[in-house]
């Protein structure tokens, strides 16, 4: 075996007998899991019950307030309004809603109240007015002789029916899944490199510390030992992947099985309100979305998560290796770690908010170039089609800075590994650059 | 007899700093090589240098017979001043991968562990982790790794620090008989006792320069002073005094020894030991006269700060 080969395999064999990546391989999927049941359990719960007491003197608006399981209106329009005021206090309803006697619609607009003792939702304040607003409206229409139904027939549904220069159909929501999916893969692709990276560094600084260093690569060259470990934990970091696959995979298959039943029923209700849908016309849609996914380039997608996932890792594992060799323990790392941690952040941003808006402007189009940013920032933009020539570039960028910065953390890390004991400087890391 | 090493006018600079100047140096086969100097002179430098874990500005290393290539870490063992093992991992899996790393198949640095465990008596130890064992017992596993892949060379930086003084002599022990088997030593020191008992030659290398080598025998001829001490007794112990010191520098000295008489150092200058001695027997009952060699201690200390 190359010496190579039994680095790495030292390396991986070292990370995954860990205790520590052990229980984080099993554990996370289990704590998801626990914190995705209990975020369905919150939602599933029903919301109390708030009872709005509506005070209204002219008797025209009452019944337009419709209980639902999360207000319950009550018709207090009869009990003296002092008396109402009053028992907000001892809260037996959540609000008061008056609405005081007055024929003009146009005074009475200024005139309505809502009482209660904390301020209300802004969604619920508005439910409120729009009803009240249809009312009056309605009413006004009829004051003026305008027949309601007849305007409601002529009102214009209008949805602007997008299209692609290609001539596919274009949709409106799609950008979101786009960036849904491009995002979840830059996001992966910046834990992974946070998380690895970290180790890298980590276990350089155990190398320094326990002083095995000078004994290893009186063995192996510094640049064999630092590609080792960062090929090792890698493979470390995709063999917990894998597992996290495995199990979530066998855990929808046991899943599926054991509610298999109840599964069944639930879609066969979600078939007919599909059918359903169909037939009033609202979800011809649907298949167009299912069809325009299949439309993403898939491919093109999974190939390059691979590509800038290696070349991102190895880009920013070797920064880490070099802080690791430079530094004597994880605390002194800390003021080299931010400028490699702001990047990714940046990547993450330029991602969601400008990428989301504008896919193929200029910041997002510099961004996907630069190495720094291009695995996250490309990743997000491949959903909505990057020509080819821009994906090759950037890829070419991002692997020819690696080789330089290799060669720039190999010599950092060839001195730094030999340095005890001292707390290195930006200037000094310059320095070790021309020994 | 040819040389293991040579090291031909090795230069190195770390920034402005020049760690090495102009160093050569020749190690014999089969010898067992002191590498002297105080702290900051340059040792570890150079012995980074022959291991190949930093390369000299200019100048070359020879290792028996061809300049050094990258290859020829398998030949030489290391044990460096600051050394350490990976402290979660067992002992066992330890060993066999830095032989490994060394070159030697998984087989043959089996074969060899074992050989080894058995000869340090430490054959439970295969399954433990290094943070399980003290400090001397994994300076004894320390040992272990930098010898076996059977090196030709051998270089140790203070190979006694951390051990007490029954492992300390056990791995003293080990090291002359692999030097017996052929295996030169080069071992770099503080420690001037052990490097009187077990070194035959000796290089001193002092504010990047190498000021002395050779062997040691030789060295100490050189730096011999024609002194001697002498122990007698005498009646007339003024006019003996007044006659030596006439004719020589005398001092007084002081050694161990069951009489009371008088004793001093003196340096011949130009005059050999019979004239003195033909002085002494005239004068009283002589109990005691030798050379006064120096010791390696005297010859560090002297050249250093001069």
């Amino acid at each position: 075996m190359s010496k190579l080969a039994l680095i790495i395999r030292r390396e991986f064999i070292a990370k995954v007998r860990n205790k520590s990546f052990i229980v984080m391989t099993f554990l996370s999927p289990l704590l998801f899991v626990g914190i995705a049941i209990f975020v369905g359990y919150l939602s599933q719960m029903k919301a109390d019950l708030k009872t709005i007491a509506i005070h209204d003197e002219t008797g025209r608006f009452v019944n337009e307030f419709k209980s639902d399981e999360e207000f319950n209106y009550v018709d207090f329009s009869k009990i003296d309004l002092k008396i109402l005021k009053d028992s907000i206090v001892s809260e037996s309803y959540e609000g008061l809603l008056v609405i005081p006697n007055d024929t003009n619609n146009n005074t009475l607009q200024k005139k309505i109240q809502y009482i209660s003792n904390d301020s209300p939702g802004v969604i619920f304040v508005e439910g409120l007015e729009d009803v009240i607003a249809k009312k009056i409206t309605a009413e006004n229409f009829q004051k003026v002789g305008l027949d309601t139904l007849k305007i409601n027939n002529a009102k214009a549904n209008i949805a602007i029916h997008l299209e692609k220069a290609s001539g596919e159909t274009a949709l409106k929501g799609l950008n979101e899944i786009k960036i849904g999916i491009g995002g979840v893969f830059g996001y992966l692709i910046m834990m992974f490199i946070i998380i690895y990276g970290n180790m890298v560094m980590r276990s350089v600084i155990e190398e320094k510390t326990s002083r095995i260093i000078e004994v290893i690569i009186s063995s192996v060259k510094p640049f064999q030992l630092m590609m080792g470990k960062i090929i090792g934990t890698s493979l470390a970091g995709i063999l917990q992947f894998l597992i996290w696959a495995i199990l979530g995979m066998s855990a929808m298959f046991i899943l599926s099985s054991v509610f298999g039943v109840q599964m069944g029923a639930t879609s066969g209700v979600q078939t007919q309100q599909a059918i359903q849908m169909a037939q009033k016309g609202l979800g011809s849609e649907i298949p167009m979305y299912i069809k325009e996914l299949w439309n993403l380039p898939i491919a093109t997608i999974l190939i390059s998560f691979i590509i800038y996932f290696i070349g991102g890792y190895f880009l920013y594992s070797s920064f880490y290796a070099s802080i690791g060799a430079a530094v004597d323990n994880e605390t002194d790392s800390q003021q080299f770690l931010l400028p490699i941690i702001l990047p990714l952040i940046l990547g993450v941003y330029i991602g969601f908010f400008t990428v989301m808006n504008d896919p193929h402007g200029i910041i997002a189009t510099v961004f996907s170039m630069i190495p720094l940013t291009s695995p996250i920032v490309m990743m997000m933009r491949i959903p909505f089609g990057v020509p080819l020539w821009q994906i090759l570039l950037s890829m070419t960028f991002l692997f020819g800075t690696f080789l330089g910065v290799v060669w720039f953390a190999s010599k950092i890390y060839r001195v730094g590994i030999l340095m005890y004991g001292k707390k290195p400087t930006w200037k000094e890391l310059y320095k070790w650059l021309k020994y | 007899m040819s040389n293991i090493l040579e090291v031909n006018k090795v230069d190195k600079k770390y920034g402005d700093y020049t760690a090495l100047n102009q160093v050569s140096l020749s190690v014999p086969k089969g010898s067992i090589y002191g590498l002297l100097g105080p702290n900051g002179a340059g040792k570890t430098s150079l012995i980074r240098i022959i291991n190949q874990i930093t390369l000299p500005d200019s100048g070359e290393i020879i290792l028996d017979g061809a300049i050094l290539k990258p290859d020829d870490v398998m030949y030489i063992g290391y044990m460096p001043e600051e050394r350490g093992l990976y402290k979660s991992m067992k002992v066992g899996e330890q060993c066999l991968y830095l032989a490994q790393l060394k070159g030697l198949s998984k087989n043959d640095a089996k074969i060899q562990l074992n050989y080894w465990f058995d000869r340090l008596e430490i054959q439970g130890w295969w399954n433990k982790k290094i943070e399980e064992l003290s400090k001397g017992m994994a300076q004894k596993i320390q040992f272990v790794v930098t010898v076996l892949h059977k090196p030709k060379l051998l270089i140790l930086d203070e190979p006694f620090s951390g051990f007490d003084p029954v492992n300390a002599n056990l791995i003293k022990d080990e090291i002359i008989e692999l030097n017996k088997q052929g295996t030169s030593v080069i071992f770099s020191t503080h420690r001037m006792e052990s490097v009187e008992e077990m070194c035959d030659y000796i290089a001193l290398i002092h504010k990047s320069n190498k000021l002395i080598e050779g062997k040691l025998t030789d060295v100490k001829k050189q730096f011999r002073t024609n002194s001697y001490e002498v122990g007698i007794l005498s009646e007339n112990v003024e006019g003996l005094l007044h006659e030596l010191s006439q004719k020589f520098t005398i001092s007084p000295t002081h050694f161990k020894s069951l009489n009371d008489e008088l004793k001093l150092e003196i340096n011949l200058g130009s005059s050999t030991p019979n004239e003195l001695l033909n002085i002494l027997i005239s004068r009283g009952q002589l109990t005691h006269f030798m050379e006064k060699i120096p010791s390696v201690n005297d010859i560090f200390i002297k050249t250093v700060t001069e």
